[in-house]
């Protein structure tokens, strides 16, 4: 079996966001860029797959700028097999970014595409749903526990009145939530050995996809900051400040 | 005029107030039409629940044996059919687990892009959504010759109101072949008399601090003391002391309570972005520089294990 991983790369998750005075976007220039954390459950998950026997191979693909290597590396030193690197200079959006992972499986024809279920930039929530519905196969969003067996998937997800499970005939998409698992750290070793695994370039424009970037930003604010409040000193006075806002 | 189309949110035959937000976002945006449409193996209940809500025109049902469950496969081709043949210019659904499953999918059997949590409307194709974790707040514009569709993030509407009116409700036939790839089993819930997390007037939410499971048993005192819902950092989630659906921040639950005590939680950006729009929020923790204090309206510095009894018993 084979799985498609997407692997996107966003501003690390750790970075304080700032919003450039002009409001012309986030400040990314010399800020740390790392694979989004949801996608590197994707990759544990589809690797734990291929540990177990059931995955043969692990594809990771990114769209992305030419130089946006190093979090490929990265997940290549984790242990994908191989990845593909669709080459744009542009920022795409979730339906154009579902569209060009479709051609990829088309040409790869994979058992599972594991994505994060969002990237923590946009926070959109919406290619692996786009995916499967494109590729007119199963979706199992926000995954807390994966199970395969033969042909089908048993998923538990993580909504809000708890879990979930369900049945879904492969292929199929499963998007990740932050439980399904901890993602292996890279040892030096790995890192030496994923040197030689091949990283593929498609250049975007050479795959047709029909853009799907239907969304303008125009502008881009700091949210309203909630000012410090006032100290108390003990619970009496605190149950006096809830009495005082007719909430106690 | 704008005519819109929200696809109703509701479990074992109770609609889900997120169905009531999605309609006051509707109302913003303004329409001549504002229709509720309710996916269901049995809709009756669902649809005269819908059809009172001040605002709505219109309630439409679909009725499958499939729709037993919110399956998005199964409901996705559903509503897709459902906007075309109504020729509805928006289609909005709750961003909860049900909204963010299904409405991506139809998006993309329509062709067209989704807006994700939107907070605010700015015009009919113009909205105000979150990023970066609710870091940056971008203002976005769709096309005005597409039809929008949205998902509305429930903690910046309240629910519109029971009105005196009841709108009609219609059968709704809908020529769509649905899949059999995608089966439900189970859902593991959590059954309480507590009032429901995302839509409680107040919450006591916990932190990793509390330490075990056993110890959470003093937030659930304070929250039955105050008739409110209990909540959760994703770090209390994660060490296995309460169950996922506690979970409020980023990838949790957004809620906007009057009231917010957040007890022995640091206040991660993660965190505090399921929160910001709650009315008062009043912080325990023994950190005086713990992050939580920059955004508490009422902060107490001090040991939780002594200061959240005391308050339970004074209250």
């Amino acid at each position: 079996m084979k799985i498609l991983v997407g692997y996107k790369r966003v501003v690390d998750f750790n970075v304080r966001i700032q919003v450039k005075p002009d409001g012309s976007g986030v400040v990314t220039d010399g800020v740390k860029l790392s694979a989004n954390p949801f996608d590197d459950i994707a990759l544990e998950e589809a690797l734990r797959l291929r540990e177990k026997g059931i995955a043969s191979e692990v594809v990771l693909a990114t769209i992305g700028p030419a130089d946006a290597q190093a979090h490929i590396r990265n997940g290549l030193a984790m242990g994908a097999n191989r990845a593909i690197h669709v080459v744009t200079a542009d920022a795409i959006q979730p339906l154009t970014a579902a569209r060009t992972l479709l051609k990829l499986v088309e040409r790869e024809q994979p058992d599972l595409v594991i994505v994060g279920k969002q990237a923590i930039d946009d926070d959109c929530n919406q290619t692996g749903q786009m995916l499967a519905a494109l590729w007119d196969r199963p979706q199992a969003t926000f995954a807390s526990k994966v199970e395969v067996e033969g042909g089908t998937a048993r998923v538990t997800r993580e909504v809000d009145a708890g879990l979930e499970t369900i049945e879904v005939d492969l292929p199929a998409v499963i998007t990740t939530d932050l439980r399904l698992n901890e993602p292996r750290f890279i040892k030096l070793p790995d890192i030496m050995k994923a040197k030689s695994k091949p990283i593929e370039s498609i250049e975007f424009a050479s795959l047709g996809v029909e853009s799907g970037d239907h969304l303008e930003t125009t502008s881009h604010a700091p949210p309203a900051r909630r000012s410090r409040g006032v100290m108390v000193k003990d619970v009496a006075e605190l149950v006096s400040a809830l009495k005082a806002k007719g909430l106690a | 005029m704008s005519k819109i189309l929200i696809v109703a949110e509701h479990l074992d035959g109770a609609l889900n107030s997120s169905t009531a937000r999605c309609v006051s976002c509707a109302k913003e945006i303004g329409a001549e039409a504002i229709e509720v449409l309710v996916l269901a193996a049995d809709p009756a209940g669902i649809a005269a629940e819908a059809a009172t809500i001040d605002g709505v025109t219109r309630v439409l049902t679909v009725a499958r044996a499939e729709n037993a469950h919110a399956l998005a496969a199964v409901y996705a081709p559903q509503v897709a059919a459902a906007v075309k043949a109504g020729g509805y210019s928006h289609l909005l659904a709750p961003s909860t687990t049900f909204g963010k499953d299904v409405l991506p999918r139809v998006a993309a059997l329509l062709g067209v892009a989704q807006v994700s949590d939107i907070s605010a409307v700015e015009g009919p194709h113009a909205f105000r959504r979150p990023i970066y974790a609710g870091n940056a707040i971008i203002s976005v514009k769709a096309p005005a010759d597409q039809v929008l569709v949205g998902t509305v993030r429930t903690a910046s509407y309240a629910a519109a109101a029971a009105g005196g009116s009841t709108a009609p409700v219609e059968a709704l036939a809908i020529e769509a072949s649905l899949p059999a790839h995608t089966r439900f089993v189970e859902l593991a819930s959590g059954k309480s008399d507590r009032p429901d997390l995302q839509s409680a007037a107040r919450v006591v939410s916990g932190g990793r601090a509390l330490g075990s499971a056993e110890n959470f048993d003093i937030i659930y005192a304070l929250a039955d003391k105050l008739g409110a819902a209990v909540g959760a950092s994703r770090a209390a989630v994660d060490a296995g002391y309460v169950p996922n659906e506690l979970q409020v921040g980023q990838t949790g639950k957004i809620i906007a309570p009057d009231l917010y005590i957040a007890v022995g939680i640091s206040g991660a950006i993660q965190h505090l972005t399921g929160i910001k729009d709650a009315g008062t929020i009043v912080a325990i923790n023994k950190d005086a520089d713990a992050p939580i204090f920059e955004v508490a309206d009422i902060g107490l510095v001090g040991d939780l294990f002594k200061l959240v009894p005391e308050l339970t018993a004074a209250l």
